[in-house]
């Protein structure tokens, strides 16, 4: 990649990123904020820092993202095969879609403390929750996906004499990619947020509890605001990584 | 030697059952070239799907050297109306995915897949995805695919409807080339009685609804054929042999719609 196209492709960014720090620092200076109401972003920039440094911070990163890392697999491990039988069984679509609708229709705020008092204040009822906020659009982008794949491309296969195995291993999970990747873009960011609530619902660690410290017996605004900006660098990252695999994997199909 | 005998097909059933083909008999030669030639409607494409083993006839059998097919079978190459190729995939594993099917290891299936991608004119383009090929291109890696198996027939359903007549007469030419160096048995379905003489040592024209064969037109034309024979007494003959029954049943339809 050459300087230029760089530039090009980073000079937008930069610029909107400035544009955004300009403005948050302008209203500071306007309204004449103090810090705990709301902190200019140097301050937060340099708690930020400071968190990082004298280790505040990282253990509850490592914590959150444990937590995703296993509520995301959990739930796309679930949601893949449901998925996929909510598209071929319409038995199964009958059964099961009301239940994935009302459970989705249903506040996770709500169900958190209920899912804490189940399963303890531990790892489980955080990956539980996560594992329930992230199903739903994987399950249904899956059963798109999957519905979607051209029917004269299986007919194809059948010629071919595919083995049902091979119709979903080469035909039916590559046709469905690119929409069971839009379901894993939405889960990837909903994972964050699911984290969050189950430590919200009860927890020792994990930035969901430390915005709480942060905001509680802390009183430390500029701390919450850099745990946002954690949290929101962690949701970034995630993203970016489905975005870097979904190219791999879908490559370009014109 | 590829035997259809006497096979019929209902699509649906009972009352709003809707016969396509009735008794259809038809032999075909090891190493013949043979043409299916009828109007839209006459079951061509489903007589294909017949003989390939995708759907089974409701009377009658298919049998291939007196083993009869029932099911998709691998001494039977199609290609489709389409070029059906998967679009996540190069030419090269397109032409390779029959192969992979029945597990040949990748060394091979790939040396293979590139033998056929020169056969058809491909050598270069093995790299390419679907939707960076033409028409033409992609229905050229969908023979390749068919061909893959070393299949005992191959099976054509209108494969150059969707391209402009010159590169369809180019490609005719190149698919006369193809059965010659393949040595394999060919069933070309179409639409076109040009291409039905350029091609086939015999065609028969289905005909009705449900479509039977109402004719048989041997083409004995010398090889390799040029587009300049079809001026030749031989292919008027044999273009008015095969219009005659064909004409039959295009009158038909109109004048009833012109007096219903």
């Amino acid at each position: 990649m050459s300087i230029r196209r760089i530039a090009r492709d980073a000079l937008p960014v930069l610029a909107g990123a400035a544009i955004f720090l300009a403005a948050w620092k302008l209203i500071v200076l306007l309204g004449g904020y103090q810090a705990f109401v709301l902190p200019a972003p140097e301050v937060v920039a340099a708690r930020l820092l400071r968190a990082w440094m004298d280790g505040t911070i990282e253990p509850h990163v490592v914590t959150t993202l444990l937590e995703i890392a296993l509520g995301f697999s959990v739930a796309a491990g679930l949601a893949l095969p449901v998925g996929y039988l909510l598209a071929r069984s319409r038995l199964a679509e009958r059964v099961i879609s009301p239940y994935l609708v009302a459970a989705q229709a249903t506040p996770i705020l709500a169900l958190a403390p209920l899912i804490a008092l189940w399963f303890g204040t531990g790892l489980a009822s955080k990956v539980i929750i996560c594992a329930l906020i992230v199903f739903f659009p994987v399950a249904v982008a899956t059963m798109v996906g999957i519905r979607s794949v051209d029917g004269e491309l299986l007919e194809m296969g059948r010629a071919f004499r595919a083995s049902p195995a091979q119709v979903v291993t080469l035909l039916e999970i590559p046709g469905a990619l690119p929409s069971i990747f839009g379901g894993i873009r939405v889960g990837a960011t909903l994972a964050v947020i699911g984290a969050i609530i189950g430590e919200w619902a009860g927890g020792e660690t994990g930035l969901g509890v430390l915005i709480n410290l942060a905001r509680g017996s802390l009183f430390d605004t500029p701390l919450l605001f850099a745990t946002l900006v954690t949290i929101a660098a962690v949701g970034v990252t995630l993203y970016l990584l489905v975005i870097l695999t979904e190219r791999r994997l879908v490559g370009d199909r014109g | 030697m590829i035997s259809v005998a006497g096979v019929a097909y209902t699509y649906g059933s009972g009352r709003t059952g809707r016969p396509a083909l009735a008794d259809i008999s038809l032999n075909v030669a090891p190493r013949e070239f043979v043409g299916i030639i009828g109007a839209n409607g006459t079951g061509k494409s489903t007589l294909l799907r017949i003989m390939a083993g995708l759907i089974p006839p409701m009377r009658g059998t298919i049998t291939i050297d007196s083993r009869r097919v029932d099911g998709p079978d691998r001494r039977v190459g199609l290609v489709f109306q389409e070029p059906r190729l998967l679009p996540w995939r190069s030419a090269l594993d397109n032409v390779a995915f029959p192969l992979e099917l029945a597990g040949v290891p990748r060394g091979v299936r790939e040396a293979r897949a590139r033998e056929l991608l020169g056969l058809v004119g491909l050598a270069d383009a093995g790299a390419l995805r679907p939707h960076q090929l033409s028409g033409g291109m992609r229905q050229r890696a969908a023979i390749a695919r068919a061909l893959a198996l070393e299949p005992a027939v191959l099976l054509l359903d209108e494969p150059f409807s969707a391209l402009d007549a010159l590169t369809r007469e180019r490609f005719n030419r190149q698919l006369e080339a193809i059965w010659r160096e393949t040595g394999t048995t060919v069933v070309l379905v179409t639409h076109s009685i040009s291409e039905a003489i350029f091609l086939a040592d015999r065609v028969a024209v289905l005909a009705g609804r449900p479509g039977r064969i109402v004719a048989e037109v041997p083409i004995s034309l010398s090889r390799p054929r040029s587009v300049t024979d079809l001026d030749t007494a031989i292919v008027s003959e044999a273009a008015a042999a095969l219009r005659a029954p064909l004409e039959l049943e295009a009158a038909e339809p109109i004048l009833s719609e012109a007096v219903g």
